[in-house]
């Protein structure tokens, strides 16, 4: 089933006066349930600006995107905020916590948003924090938490709300390797378990633990590729 | 996300913020403060106004009136007044012989007289000649002792009622009934003491005064005096049927001619407290909008304050927006907490007006209204969502992309 499907998507920039900056030059992509998405690109190329738009914080110019069959182009402000907290869970590279809140508290955030009455909130973060591996942790504001640590936070903000996908915009950049492999680990984790996850990145090697690669060039999509299957690193 | 979550959690984070910057947010504060405490001790002050007021104007009694050459609110030139030929006691005896809706008549004199007790002298004793009457015809009170009797008021006795100023300054210690004061030249014994009234600038009031019998008055210091006729209205008499009635009685008793204008006038209780009442709102008026533009300014600090905040937090704004916070969510986080500063300021302002109203009390008898908590909380509330908005309202509206990438 399709989860996302764009068509014709152009974003354009107005610098003032008669120039335009095309970001995007006509995107046409169909993400579906459980895949497992990787979108390159230099910098430059349109891809924060893709990441924006299909992690619905930004609407196209023009140009079509359906999210669950649900036209979601000219959707305004708070729908688009609706669509956000309810079906997509964003992953930062700067992990982007409430420094002053602990992590049961990051995590519960959104149900706070979706409405949902605290005793539930409390079970669903905890297990979200569980399956990162934080249940001992759940008390620790950030400052208090490894960067890694810290990005479990993060993801189990993101897995809390069981959204459609899980959006995540260079999720191991501010890690260092080790750690960054272990995040990338609990991404395929988190996929076997059935979700659907859009990594944006710039390192090829992270890249290659999507299963499809959408490779931009200057607005427009270069290539798009099914990931033959590769052996595991680290002699496993 | 429905309202009270979000009041909940706009409270939530309020306090966070507020208990992060506490020198900020006391700072802040410090502005409502002085506005609240400066707008609650003007309301206690004018509180304070109004009950002696009050108190005063009590002294002359609920439905009594007066019948005398001058209105209490002139209207007209003095002179006009005074150029009134006196009123004689038979106006008086007139009333009291015609009048239907009239409970009590009493005339009454008045002079200033030295007044003595063995050594002890009191210059300014206003001395009062009247009836047995004035005591159900004005607002005295008698605390010790008993007020004229028929007997000695038409037989002109030579007894006497002492105001609570008298004894003070005549009895420090000791108990006056019975003793004798020397009122000018003749001895007089006290058969009684008025209960003290207070009184606006010590004038309308009982407690400078020795009243004696007006026979007596009238032996010692001559007839040819002006009078003053304090009159009670009958209880349940409309106060106008009263007052016509009386017109009549005195413009005849008088001889006045249906084209003459009345030379006399019927003073009551209400008039002051009209005239007062417009004095103080008008006091009112000028002191609450020079302390309002002192909440004022303290509401321009709190607006730049959150400016700052919201500017400070352009990124946890951006968080929450990315993760699912409407536009609504937002504005009222911010209001929330503009307002949570606010109030505290409010009630901090009344934590430090209360002592500072028992203090002004001791100059002034007073106390800080009830209301003016209410009010003080409800301005104090408004100041916080008024000055909050403008800062919450560019929050609300920020793009979570740029939010995001604020540093």
């Amino acid at each position: 089933m399709e989860i996302i499907k764009l068509q014709q998507i152009k974003k354009y920039y107005d610098m003032g006066g008669a120039e335009e900056v095309h970001a995007l030059r006509g995107i046409d992509v169909n993400i579906g349930q459980n895949e497992y998405v990787a979108i390159m690109g230099p910098s430059g190329s349109g891809k924060s600006t893709l990441m924006n738009i299909i992690g619905c914080l930004d609407t196209p110019t023009t140009g079509l995107y359906e999210f669950n069959k649900v036209n979601v182009s000219d959707m305004n402000d708070d729908q688009l905020a609706k669509i956000r907290n309810k079906e997509i869970g964003f992953v930062f590279q700067t992990f982007n916590l409430l420094a002053r809140s602990n992590a049961l508290h990051n995590v519960e955030l959104p149900l706070i948003y979706a409405g949902i009455n605290k005793s539930e909130r409390r079970r669903l973060a905890m297990q979200a924090l569980e399956q990162v591996g934080l249940a001992d942790r759940v008390m620790h504001k950030p400052n208090e938490l490894s960067g890694g640590q810290r990005q479990r936070v993060a993801i189990a903000r993101a897995l809390v709300t069981s959204p459609s996908i899980i959006l995540a915009d260079e999720p191991t950049g501010n890690l260092d390797t080790k750690t960054g492999d272990e995040i990338m680990m609990l991404f395929e984790e988190i996929h076997k378990q059935g979700n659907t996850i859009i990594l944006v990145t710039h390192e090829e090697y992270i890249a290659e633990h999507a299963k499809r690669i959408i490779r931009l060039r200057d607005g427009l999509i270069e290539v798009d590729e099914r990931v033959k299957h590769r052996k595991l690193m680290n002699g496993e | 996300m429905n309202f009270l979550f979000e009041i909940k959690e706009g409270l939530r984070i309020a306090f966070f913020a507020i208990r992060a910057n506490k020198l900020r947010s006391v700072l802040t504060t410090l502005g409502i403060v002085i506005g609240i405490v400066s707008v609650t001790m003007m309301a206690t002050a004018i509180e304070g106004v109004d009950r002696k007021f009050q108190e005063s104007a009590s002294a002359f009694g609920a439905n009594v009136l007066y019948v005398q050459k001058f209105p209490w609110v002139g209207h007209e030139d003095w002179s006009v007044y005074r150029n009134r030929r006196d009123i004689p006691l038979k106006v008086a005896e007139d009333i009291e012989q015609h009048a239907t809706l009239v409970e009590a008549v009493a005339a009454n004199v008045i002079t200033v007289r030295p007044t003595q007790f063995e050594e002890r002298n009191m210059k300014n004793a206003f001395i009062t000649g009247t009836t047995y009457q004035y005591i159900y015809a004005s607002g005295t009170n008698v605390s010790d002792g008993r007020f004229l009797s028929q007997e000695e008021s038409n037989g002109g006795r030579p007894v006497c009622v002492i105001g609570a100023n008298v004894v003070e300054n005549l009895f420090p210690n000791q108990d006056p009934i019975g003793k004798f004061v020397k009122v000018g030249s003749l001895p007089y014994q006290i058969i009684g003491v008025l209960a003290k009234q207070g009184g606006l600038f010590g004038i309308f009031t009982s407690d400078n005064r020795v009243y004696i019998p007006i026979k007596s008055f009238t032996n010692q210091f001559g007839s040819k005096r002006d009078v003053t006729i304090n009159i009670a209205a009958k209880k349940g008499a409309d106060i106008e049927d009263v007052k016509e009635e009386l017109r009549g009685i005195i413009r005849k008793s008088r001889g006045l001619k249906p084209s003459d204008a009345d030379d006399f006038y019927i003073n009551e209780q209400e008039m002051l407290v009209t005239t007062f009442s417009g004095f103080t709102a008008v006091i009112a008026a000028v002191g609450f909008f020079i302390t309002g533009l002192s909440l004022f300014v303290g509401g321009i600090g709190i607006m730049n304050i959150m400016f700052v905040s919201v500017t400070e937090r352009t990124k946890e704004i951006g968080i929450r927006k990315a993760i699912g916070a409407k536009r609504r969510t937002i504005l009222i986080q911010f209001l929330i907490e503009s307002s949570i500063i606010c109030l505290l300021g409010g009630l901090l302002g009344l934590i430090i007006s209360y002592p500072l109203s028992l203090l002004a009390d001791k100059i002034l008898p007073t106390a800080m209204p009830l209301s003016i908590v209410g009010i003080a909380i409800i301005i104090s509330l408004v100041v916080g969502v008024v000055s909050g908005f403008l800062p919450a309202y560019r929050a609300s509206r920020l793009n979570p992309v740029d939010a995001l990438r604020y540093e």
